[in-house]
């Protein structure tokens, strides 16, 4: 016991009394001081535990190791001297006497109090069942359960944690961080089914899983058995699971005995009025033991208002009012973001759910609408914009406009219905960097905007660079504009170049319409100001020609980009790279050899694998490149276009030939798609992966198309993108044959081939015209779908040729080779 | 002005129309390259653009300016003047073209490029 009893520095005008000494019984003393009426109180705080005020949400993290014991301190020794307060921990408080107005402790200090307070929380449920009283069965609840646990953990191995709720899932993950093996077992069917629903529950439990926590639902927990130590656990179904250590996490019920020892109202917990009053008016009571408008309290945001509402009344406020609102829950296991707060579900047929769904990438968003406002979310996954839905629930806000973008978050919600401005750019420091790759900020943006008298996108761009590399940020690099010119921005059709005022589409439109056939004749049709086009029209004019007309046209070399006309990947030093390639990653001996053969003969100073499963031959000098390709054909390798706007490679895992989990053929699945898609040209690169189980190792929820084996068949996704901007694939189809997958992705490239922009990726393509689109091209029109297949294979016809086999049979050939100086000056 | 500082590089051909080629000669060390424009004009430039030394021998052809492939400076093959705002300039060679060949003026021993 401690006593910190130098205190009559402060005339006691009231005698306050505190039983408690949690976080609600201190955050209402902390409350209470805030008031000018507080400093009327001579406050006595009782404490059983031996410890100053903890944070006891913290205790799991402490358990996890991510946290110190001192850590979680709330407020140490100090604070409570420093503001009068007399201390008296280790010392449980064992009777209230309403008529004389005083309290007895356990160790016989009696103490008279004009107000109390109660605030002695809760106690851990335990499952009525034979055992509870062996060594190794403990609650969680307190410092002593923790370190009771950690003590556990470094001894013994097995552990078994019972009850799948917030408290239960965060002492099985601590256990399994400290190195035991953990077991859950769960009386309901789903975990933490008061806050998730059956979907999200059965994400969290399969992600848990994987964490390795082996979970044991609908158990029904009969004994615990054990001679002078827990061993074991023994379920109703017979089932059995070891056990050196039994955490009891099933619930926990207010601990009300010396309320009801006193005579309060009490019904599941004491029970309080709005201003936080028991049934005795000198008698107030918060946290964890109350029961408020027939509901008690497990979550802490409730509890803070209580406090506060309690601290205010005791200080003299006599309007104070507690009202319990929308509650949220979080889980604190590190990497799983689960979310949720309001209704779980539907209540009835006028409210309505929505929801989205990402299996793969494992996020799973549910809302719950009642009369246009939002009365429940759900996450898992990814919860940034929890506050934000919690906030539109509390301020019941109307949110019929957002209904439809709603479940995809705020950022979306909001930029589309142009509600809040994103971005404050008069706010934002002028050295807030706007493009990385040119590493310009904001302030230099402003001010050649403002000096230059700017007007328009590119003549920013000309001028700072800004937005002209990777041209992700040409967005903010717009509004900038806008910002710092104000009214005098021009709006900006997207032309394809300065070159003329037409854009890709309409571009596209005339070449197949009006049966243009050659860049000329595009240009002359469409009034082009520069007779001969520049640098970004005439690749993209060339593009769209020989997409337009395949077998016809002529591919200008002038027209494309040196990477694409020397077949490598010029590097800065203006020496090349060379990617042979793999089919779907597999590889022989032979070719090893030759490629290690190659590497030598030439002194290529970098051999790296690339992230798409090829080998990447750095630093290679321009002349020499037609005789490694050479030597490279002759071990039967093909370039592997890593230069080209085409198909780049295709990812594959070892799928059910060797992996145990594999459902299908993946890697041959893998090699098919190259074998029929190699050598096109995209109007960007198109990358694939095929993933031989839902783990997807190939990663094919990132690819432009992805393909994910399952038992059933296979999932086809498109649009995903790993680059600056990452996008997830939309699911576009389930089918059941190879052949299908086949001609879903020969008609998936041909509608990008013929309706993206140049140098527009399938993410950003598909986020344009919008995956329902490409639904309904692709899969709901079966005969369009064969007629797109059928125009990208006959294309194929004219594709699949290996540049670098023709170059290296002397094709173009001055290309390679610098040019001499003829013999004999002229005289 | 020495006959002999004028080299004779061969014919128009050799080039590609709306391309280039790169010398085996040399500027005291520096690389050089010869640009055929679409309507037959041809022009000489230090192949280094004044941005970071990109090859402007592999950039597109574009009327009178190439555009460097490492990161699409603009130059104008008569000036090698940089196109504004950008700015810099990548020297250029004097040429002629004498009996459908192409002779560039070398005044200084040139070097034969390491092959």
């Amino acid at each position: 016991m401690y006593i910190n009893d130098d205190l009559a520095r402060i005339p006691p005008i009231a005698q306050l009394v505190v039983i408690g000494n949690g976080m609600a019984a201190m955050r209402t003393v902390e409350e209470l001081l805030k008031h000018e009426g507080g400093k009327r109180y001579r406050i006595t705080v009782f404490g059983a535990e031996p410890h100053v005020n903890y944070n006891r949400i913290m205790l799991s993290s402490v358990l996890a190791g991510d946290k110190q014991l001192d850590e979680i301190v709330i407020n140490p020794r100090e604070w409570y001297e420093e503001n009068g307060i007399r201390l008296i921990t280790g010392d449980e408080v064992t009777a209230i006497d309403r008529d004389a107005r005083t309290v007895t402790s356990a160790n016989g200090i009696c103490v008279p109090y004009d107000r109390l307070l109660i605030a002695t929380g809760s106690k851990p449920l335990a499952p009525r069942i034979p055992g509870l009283e062996l060594p190794g069965v403990c609650a969680f609840r307190d410092i002593a359960d923790v370190d009771k646990m950690l003590a556990a953990a470094r001894t013994h191995r097995h552990a078994v944690v019972i009850g799948g709720g917030l408290l239960g899932l965060e002492a099985a993950w601590g256990l399994r961080q400290r190195g035991m093996s953990v077991a859950l077992v769960h009386l309901m069917p789903t975990l933490m089914e008061r806050q998730l629903d059956a979907a999200a529950g059965q994400l969290l439990q399969r992600d848990l899983d994987r964490r390795g926590i082996a979970f044991f639902t609908e158990g029904q927990t009969k004994e615990i058995t054990g001679v002078d130590h827990a061993e074991s656990v023994l379920l109703e179904d017979g089932r059995e699971i070891p056990a050196d250590l039994v955490v009891l996490a099933i619930g926990i019920r207010p601990r009300i005995e010396l309320a009801v020892a006193a005579g309060l109202e009490i019904n599941r917990g004491i029970v309080v009025g709005d201003d936080m009053r028991t049934s005795d008016p000198l008698i107030f009571a918060v946290g964890e033991c109350v029961e408020h408008r027939g509901q008690v309290f497990g979550l802490v945001a409730p509890i803070w208002d209580q406090a506060k509402v309690c601290g205010a009344r005791l200080a003299g406020d006599q309007a104070a009012i507690f009202a319990s609102k929308a509650l949220s829950t979080s889980l604190k296991i590190t990497g799983v973001e689960v979310f949720s707060a309001g209704a779980l579900m539907a209540a009835d047929e006028s409210d309505e759910e929505i929801m989205l769904r990402d299996e793969s990438s494992g996020v799973y968003k549910k809302i719950v609408l009642r009369d246009g406002r939002l009365v429940g979310v759900v996450l898992y996954g990814h919860v940034v914009d929890g506050q934000w839905y919690l906030k539109l629930m509390r301020d019941k806000e109307d949110v019929s406009a957002l209904r439809e973008r709603l479940v995809f978050g705020k950022a979306f919600a909001e930029a589309e219905s142009g509600g809040a401005q994103a971005v404050d750019y008069e706010a934002m420091r002028d050295d807030t960097q706007i493009c990385g790759c040119n590493g310009v900020c904001k302030g230099d943006i402003v001010k050649a905007i403002r000096t230059l008298k700017l007007t328009t996108l590119s003549e920013v761009r000309a001028h700072t660079k800004a937005s002209a590399s990777c041209g992700q940020c040409t967005g903010q690099v717009e509004e900038i504009l806008a910002y710092a010119a104000g009214v005098d921005a021009k709006a900006t059709k997207k032309t394809v170049c300065d070159c003329t005022e037409a854009d890709h589409d309409e571009v596209r439109a005339a070449i197949r319409t009006q049966q243009l056939k050659s860049m000329d004749a595009v240009r002359a049709a469409l009034a082009w100001k520069k007779p001969e086009g520049c640098h970004k029209c005439r690749p993209a004019l060339n593009y769209y020609l020989l997409c337009e007309w395949p077998g016809e046209y002529q591919d200008d070399a002038s027209s494309r980009f040196v990477n694409e006309r020397l077949h490598a990947n010029i590097q800065k030093d203006g020496t090349y790279s060379v990617v042979p390639r793999m089919w779907g990653g597999l590889t022989t001996p032979a070719e090893l050899h030759a490629i290690a053969d190659v590497a030598e003969k030439f002194k290529i100073p970098t051999v790296k694998v690339t992230g798409g499963q090829r080998i990447d031959l750095l630093g290679v000098k321009k002349e020499d490149l037609p005789a490694v390709w050479s030597d490279l054909g002759q071990a039967g390798l093909v370039s592997g276009h890593a230069y080209a706007k085409g198909l780049r490679t295709v990812k594959t895992c070892v799928g059910k030939e060797w992996c145990r989990f594999g459902t299908q053929d993946s890697t041959g699945l893998g090699v098919k798609l190259e074998k029929m898609c190699w050598g096109s040209w995209t109007p960007h690169k198109v990358k694939f992966a095929v993933s031989g189980c839902p783990r997807n190792c190939a990663e094919a929820s990132i690819k432009d198309l992805g393909v994910i084996c399952i038992d059933a068949g296979y999932d086809l996704l498109v649009g995903g993108n790993g680059g600056v901007d990452v996008r997830v694939t939309d699911l576009l189809v389930r089918v059941s044959t190879e052949d299908e997958v086949l001609q879903y992705a020969g008609a998936f490239m041909q509608l990008y081939r013929e309706e993206a922009h140049y140098m527009e990726r399938s993410a950003p393509w598909i986020a344009r015209v919008g995956i329902d689109y490409v639904k309904r091209r692709l899969v709901e029109d079966a005969e369009g779908r064969e007629q797109l297949c059928q125009r990208f294979l006959y294309s194929q016809t004219f594709a699949r040729v290996d540049p670098w086999h023709e170059r290296a049979s002397g094709v173009a050939a001055e290309a390679f080779q610098p040019l001499p100086e003829l013999a004999g000056a002229l005289a | 002005m020495s006959a002999h500082d004028w080299k004779n590089i061969g014919p128009l051909e050799s080039i590609p129309r709306s391309g280039s080629r790169r010398l085996c000669l040399r500027q005291a060390g520096r690389p050089i390259a010869v640009f055929r424009t679409r309507d037959d004009e041809v022009f000489a430039l230090i192949d280094e653009c004044p941005h970071k030394r990109g090859p402007l021998s592999e950039g597109l052809v574009s009327g009178k300016t190439v555009t460097c492939p490492l990161h699409n400076w603009g130059i104008a093959l008569d000036s090698g003047e940089a196109v504004a705002p950008d700015e810099g300039r990548a020297g250029p060679i004097p040429l002629r073209v004498v009996d459908g060949n192409i002779h560039v003026y070398l005044p200084e021993p040139a070097v034969e490029a390491i092959a």
